[in-house]
């Protein structure tokens, strides 16, 4: 004889309720049991009243709507919104040019030009994002290697007009640091830049003459 | 009676049908936000009264479209049929002492009568539509119908036989001293829930479904033809809820206030259970429906209609 699979099988626990705490649902569970039709008919205007009950006391409970325009709904900190660049602590740009936000964009809507400045100091001649196409992944920020390209907490960016969608340099510059209030990618790099020589940055030495050891 | 205050009863009790019905679509959406802890809507004029207005001027913009593949005649007259039967039915409710459309001697039979022809008003737009969701939804609208038609008719005839007439004035002056929710208490529950089955409302709203049908009888509908099925939706639900306050609850019978501020205050109270059953319960299976119908209520009703009966007959022996 096959082995019926539905005998082997270990039996399901009893099922278990969680205890009833509310009076008025004790005095339903006695009207539970009946399989009658006066019974059922009980038990179905009972729960029916209960269920009434329960729906309109949520017309006491504070509505969980936040009133957008009024009131303003909490972005954390590190929240991906709007994309800005910022610059270091002494007010220059942070942004060295060197496309890596361009390249790692998922939907392409970076694009700039490098250039440099007479002290050898590379800058975007134009930096362009496109919001419309942005989607918010903030790839761009964890690929900066300047901290210039950051992610904010701003959201309301509407625009009547789809042009309007796309920020240049100007409107992507914001005045501070952002986040990383104190980092500055030239003084921290061994680059030579107009101003500080190759060594000169903060913990650094400078480079070692080979020449030097010679004997 | 006059000529002009029968006119006058007649503009009135079409405008007050009609607006109350306008500012139920505002009154639902705010109460079942009340319920479900949000707000409704609250930016269109104060407290977003005026959303009506803005509703009622979108849709009216929409284009009057007919599916190609459409019965475009029959397609065309159903939806006005649904709200003209349910604002007909308001002819014979009395609203106060002596306002009243048309006073029939048989005012009910009237108002089930007409009740009964609104079923044709979703069938049809179902079958015209010619479209598989349409169909399923006017077939459960019509089974569902005349299988909750019986026991409603029947949940009436204890009213009628305490009061002995079945003219709606007779049936609220016979309340004079006790409102027929006594003597009648399981006639009231079964006729709340054939209410509730005539309106096609939650948790009887198998017709339209839209967790299942897409939007039942009237998923091909849009434009003021929708509209019409959504303005007499809410009239049905005004009939049915002035229905139980006339049969049931004593009508415009009352102290202090005048008849038809009763009438209106008892009448919106159904109204607004109307809309918080919409907002608990869940919309019943189709078998489930049947099995209330025909194993509960239709039983309930007859053992009701038997015991009303022989204590009519009893107390005039």
């Amino acid at each position: 004889m096959q082995d019926d699979p539905q005998t082997t099988r270990p039996a399901a626990p009893p099922e278990t309720h969680p205890p009833l705490t509310t009076d008025v649902i004790e005095v339903g569970a006695a009207a539970r049991q009946g399989r009658g039709l006066l019974p059922r008919i009980g038990r179905a205007v009972w729960s029916t009243l209960v269920g009434l009950g329960v729906v309109l006391g949520h017309a006491r409970r504070t509505r969980d709507t936040i009133q957008y325009p009024e009131e303003m709904v909490y972005l954390p900190p590190r929240y991906r919104g709007r994309i800005v660049l910022t610059r270091d602590p002494a007010g220059e740009e942070r942004c060295v040019a060197c496309y890596l936000c361009a390249a790692v964009c998922p939907v392409d809507c970076i694009a700039l030009q490098a250039t440099q400045d007479e002290h050898g100091r590379r800058y975007p001649a134009w930096f362009r994002i496109n919001f419309s196409r942005c989607i918010f992944c903030g790839f761009c920020e964890d690929a900066c290697p300047t901290y210039a390209i950051q992610l904010t907490p701003d959201v309301e960016m509407s625009e009547y007009e789809r042009h309007d969608m796309v920020y240049e340099k100007e409107d992507l510059l914001i005045a501070g640091p952002g986040k990383r209030h104190t980092y500055d990618f030239y003084r921290v790099s061994g680059l030579a830049v107009g101003g500080k020589g190759k060594g000169e940055a903060e913990n650094e030495a400078p480079p070692t003459d080979v020449r030097d050891l010679l004997p | 009676m006059v000529w002009y205050w029968q006119l006058l009863v007649v503009l009135g009790v079409l405008v007050a049908v009609l607006s109350i019905a306008a500012g139920l679509i505002w009154y639902e959406r705010r109460l079942l936000g009340l319920l479900q802890d949000r707000y409704g809507p609250n930016r269109v004029g104060p407290a977003g009264l005026l959303q009506v207005l803005a509703d009622t001027l979108k849709i009216l913009f929409k284009e009057d479209w007919v599916p190609p593949f459409a019965d475009r005649r029959v397609f065309v007259v159903a939806p006005s049929l649904v709200l003209v039967t349910a604002l007909l039915s308001f002819m014979v409710v009395p609203v106060a002492d002596g306002w009243v459309v048309a006073d029939l001697d048989v005012g009910l039979l009237f108002v089930l009568a007409m009740s009964s022809l609104a079923v044709y008003s979703v069938v049809l737009a179902g079958w015209s539509s010619r479209s598989k969701y349409s169909l399923v939804g006017g077939l459960r609208a019509a089974a569902q119908m005349v299988s909750y038609e019986v026991f409603m008719g029947l949940s009436l005839i204890g009213v009628v036989a305490l009061a002995g007439s079945f003219r709606l004035s007779e049936i609220v002056a016979a309340q004079e001293h006790m409102w027929f929710v006594v003597p009648q208490a399981v006639g009231f529950v079964v006729f709340l829930v054939a209410g509730f089955a005539e309106t096609r409302r939650i948790p009887f709203d198998l017709v339209e479904a839209e967790s299942e049908l897409v939007a039942g009888y009237h998923t091909e509908y849009s434009g003021m033809k929708f509209g019409l099925f959504l303005v007499g939706e809410y009239v049905a639900i005004i009939l049915i809820s002035a229905l139980i306050t006339t049969l049931f609850f004593g009508g415009w019978l009352g102290p202090w206030l005048p008849g038809v501020v009763w009438f209106l205050v008892k009448t919106m109270a159904f109204i607004t259970l109307f809309i918080v059953v919409r907002g608990t319960l869940p919309r019943l299976r189709y078998d489930q429906l049947m099995a209330l119908g025909w194993k509960t209520m239709l039983p309930l009703s007859l053992i009701n209609l038997l015991v009303t009966g022989a204590v009519v007959v009893a107390r005039a022996g």
